[in-house]
């Protein structure tokens, strides 16, 4: 009786709701510890951030025009699939070098800080929205809104959970989000875009990219249509080079120098505030 | 159509002599007047008789670092050691010694800047002490402001102004600053740095610990010292967004926080629903107000074609009832351009519009022969891409385009690197929300325009800036929430 063969995975990248290859034709040769098990992770270059881009912004503003309790259960609904799919992600956990337990410990976290997130989906907006006591017979109001499409690099040392703390308050928060992944880990989060993708996120909300970090920070930092610019790590010149890139066109800058993501403190409604614009609006009193 | 003005207006002058101006002003380090280390002077004129007021100390890198060391000190040894409770009634105090000096401010803000006396009167000191008054209160309470989570404050904050409003965002600055526990090293612009000083010896009477304000003065190379000391932990800046994207680059890679509030230009949208002599109002209010150096000026006006005739022509004759002159009568609507440099700005821009093919038309008002002074303008037959809706003026001009559709107005009115502020003008409650929804700009005015208060945030999206002023948005860009 012949042996069967294993069905492999190609990693691609996610795009627009859909999995294209990288535009550039590069690859990135990944091993496990062992090199028992070899993948080819695309090599993503600046043009394929660039369609994302342009992605993320057709996407936008679908997606902060939504009703938040709509958001919300999206979000929720990707709780669930992830919840689904432990098997898939267990098993790339530990071929990324996580014991059981750990891998166990980086999918429960993952999960639940989506459903914290869809928690608090339809709830920022109140916390932090106010009726202002203008000495004026106006009536005054402010509230958060989204900043429109996030550019952001993610932790380097975890494969899933800091990809999915990014990601959740941005979108929380009515933006889209172009990401790149983790380099030294990258398999986890082209699964966890196959979550997405049937989760009823709307194609374009979340585009996950993976290749040099070196490469495509330039790219990620200096884009004159990105609003926000997150960077996850510790490294200073990184750090201010995404900072002198920001100026180009203002982006609001985000540095989160996290080592551990699975603290629970790293969880927060500011976060999501981080990626918001502030809009007050005036309309007289009267007859 | 006549171009003789209606009334004619008997001079009502707002006296100047009860005011105390010194010939000479130092710098205010350490809760002293004193002379620059190198002893420089430059002088401050009034713009709209080019007469020299006073003379003010130039801060140097030497000077930068007196100031920024006393409020280190002040910072470590007092302030962020004091009861915020305490704290909070030294910031009444400021506000309360501003309003009862509000009138002789007044008159000094009008001769130093040009703007007419009645807005300083009304609108730059009575809110500048309301912004005083307003974070006082917050001093011990900011525990209400950010649930969940400890204010503590940044430390020394350096604090650029423009001469736009000079009480009025020394105040914004200040107040936020102090209220949450934080020392500041503020700079004037350096053409309007009069007010600044005198709010120098309030703060001396309201006997605040020394160095907790310090106040420097100088133009831009001054401005540069201070971004980039390495004992400042944040710079609050307001002027340009060239000067803004300076001082991100400038301050990348330091750990010193930033916020900033750059230029607009402001779409001023009238929908054939709107209440027409309101709007046209409103119009004049959001292009003249300040001699049109505003931030958030409403400089693009978008007008439904179904009106577009009737409001231009009614703007038109309301335009030819302003009156500029002399900034210290009562009755003047427009006072003079802040400085020179000012001028030449507004006028290249008018030279470029008109190249540009647009149709200019401007009031019949005569000008003073001394000062710097320019008539209210407005072009029509402009397009998006003319440079004069694209960029920020700073002046008494007006652009203006026509338009058919909700969507085509949004879309042009967001076509803009900038997102200060908008106008929407109309009768219809849904038509409102969905418009002041889809601007992208920090500031939305329905049925009304330039209105401000301290409890209200204010700030820019895209290139109009980071972080907001007003209200407890503005607090928390002097904290850090732990």
């Amino acid at each position: 009786m012949s042996q069967r063969i294993d069905i492999q995975k190609t990693y691609k990248l996610f795009i627009g709701g859909k999995f294209p290859r990288t535009e550039s034709g590069r690859y990135i040769k990944w091993t496990d510890k062992n090199e028992t098990t070899v993948v080819n992770i695309c090599r993503g270059s600046r043009k394929d951030f660039r369609n994302a881009m342009v992605s993320a912004r057709s996407a936008s503003g679908g997606w902060s025009s939504r009703t938040a309790y709509n958001r919300a259960q999206i979000l929720y609904r990707v709780g669930e699939m992830l919840e689904g799919r432990r098997e898939q992600f267990m098993a790339e956990l530990t071929l990324q070098g996580l014991t059981n337990k750990q891998a166990k410990n980086e999918i429960n976290q993952s999960i639940d800080r989506f459903i914290y997130y869809a928690g608090w989906a339809d709830k920022f907006q109140q916390v932090f929205s106010r009726v202002n006591p203008v000495s004026l017979p106006y009536f005054n109001f402010t509230l958060p809104e989204a900043t429109g499409v996030v550019a952001a690099i993610a932790p380097d040392d975890t494969s899933l959970l800091g990809l999915v703390s990014i990601i959740a308050p941005v979108i929380a928060g009515g933006n889209s989000i172009v990401i790149l992944a983790s380099e030294s880990l990258p398999l986890s989060s082209i699964s966890f875009a196959e979550v997405l993708h049937t989760s009823d996120v709307p194609g374009g909300v979340i585009n996950i990219l993976t290749g040099y970090r070196s490469e495509l920070i330039e790219h990620f930092s200096s884009h004159m249509d990105v609003n926000a610019i997150i960077y996850c790590g510790h490294n200073t010149d990184d750090q201010k080079l995404v900072e002198i890139n920001a100026a180009l066109n203002v982006k609001h800058v985000i540095q989160f120098p996290i080592q551990d993501w699975s603290n629970d403190k790293h969880q927060s409604p500011y976060h999501i505030l981080k990626c918001q614009e502030t809009k007050t609006t005036w309309h007289p009193i009267g007859f | 159509m006549t171009k003789k003005q209606i009334w004619d207006y008997s001079p009502a002058p707002e006296s100047t002599d009860h005011i105390q101006l010194k010939d000479q002003y130092d710098l205010f380090i350490n809760g002293k007047f004193i002379p620059a280390v190198d002893g420089k002077y430059f002088d401050t004129i009034n713009p709209s008789n080019e007469k020299k007021i006073a003379e003010v100390a130039e801060s140097g890198k030497a000077d930068i670092e007196k100031a920024v060391a006393s409020a280190r000190k002040a910072y470590e040894k007092t302030w962020s050691k004091m009861h915020p409770k305490e704290r909070g009634k030294y910031i009444f105090r400021i506000a309360r010694l501003l309003q009862e000096r509000a009138r002789e401010f007044s008159v000094i803000e009008t001769m130093d800047g040009g703007k007419p006396i009645r807005e300083s009167r009304d609108v730059d000191v009575p809110l500048a002490a309301a912004h005083f008054f307003y974070h006082a209160g917050w001093a011990d309470k900011l525990e209400y402001a950010f649930p969940g989570r400890v204010a503590e404050p940044l430390g020394v904050v350096g604090q650029i102004i423009p001469w736009n409003f000079p009480l009025l965002m020394a105040a914004w600055k200040l107040a936020p600053a102090l209220a949450t526990g934080n020392t500041i090293v503020l700079k004037p612009a350096e053409t309007t740095p009069l007010t600044a000083m005198k709010l120098a010896e309030i703060i001396q009477e309201a006997d605040l610990p020394p160095g907790v304000v310090n106040i420097v003065n100088g133009a831009g190379e001054t401005g540069k010292f201070l971004v980039n000391h390495g004992d400042i932990n944040k710079i609050a800046f307001t002027g340009s967004t060239d000067v803004g994207k300076y001082i991100m680059k400038s301050v990348a890679g330091s750990g010193k926080k930033y916020t900033l509030e750059l230029g607009g230009k402001a779409a001023n949208i009238i929908f054939e629903d709107a209440p027409i002599d309101q709007a046209v109002e409103g119009i004049i209010n959001a292009i003249f107000f300040n001699q049109g150096h505003v931030c958030c000026a409403g400089s693009r006006l978008y007008v439904q074609e179904g009106v577009a005739g009737e409001v231009i022509t009614k703007l038109q004759k309301r335009m030819e009832s302003l009156i500029v002159g002399d900034p210290l009568d009562k009755n003047t609507d427009i006072g003079a351009i802040n400085s020179k440099m000012q001028l030449d700005k507004i006028k290249t821009y008018v030279k470029l519009g008109k190249e540009e093919g647009g149709t200019i038309y401007q009031t019949a008002c005569s000008l003073p022969k001394k000062g710097y002074w320019f008539v209210p303008t407005i072009f029509t037959d402009v397009s998006q891409s003319n440079r004069i809706i694209q960029e920020e003026i700073f002046g008494p001009v007006l652009a203006i385009q026509t338009f058919r559709t909700v969507d085509e107005v949004i879309t042009k009115a967001n076509n803009s690197p900038y997102g200060l502020s908008g106008g929407v003008w109309t009768d219809k409650g849904s038509k409102i929300f969905k418009v002041t929804q889809d601007i992208r700009a920090g500031v939305i005015w329905a049925n009304t325009f330039n209105k401000f208060d301290p409890s209200s945030p204010f700030g820019g999206y895209k290139e109009s800036g980071v972080g907001s002023e007003g209200g407890i948005e503005g607090l928390s860009g002097y904290v850090n929430l732990v």
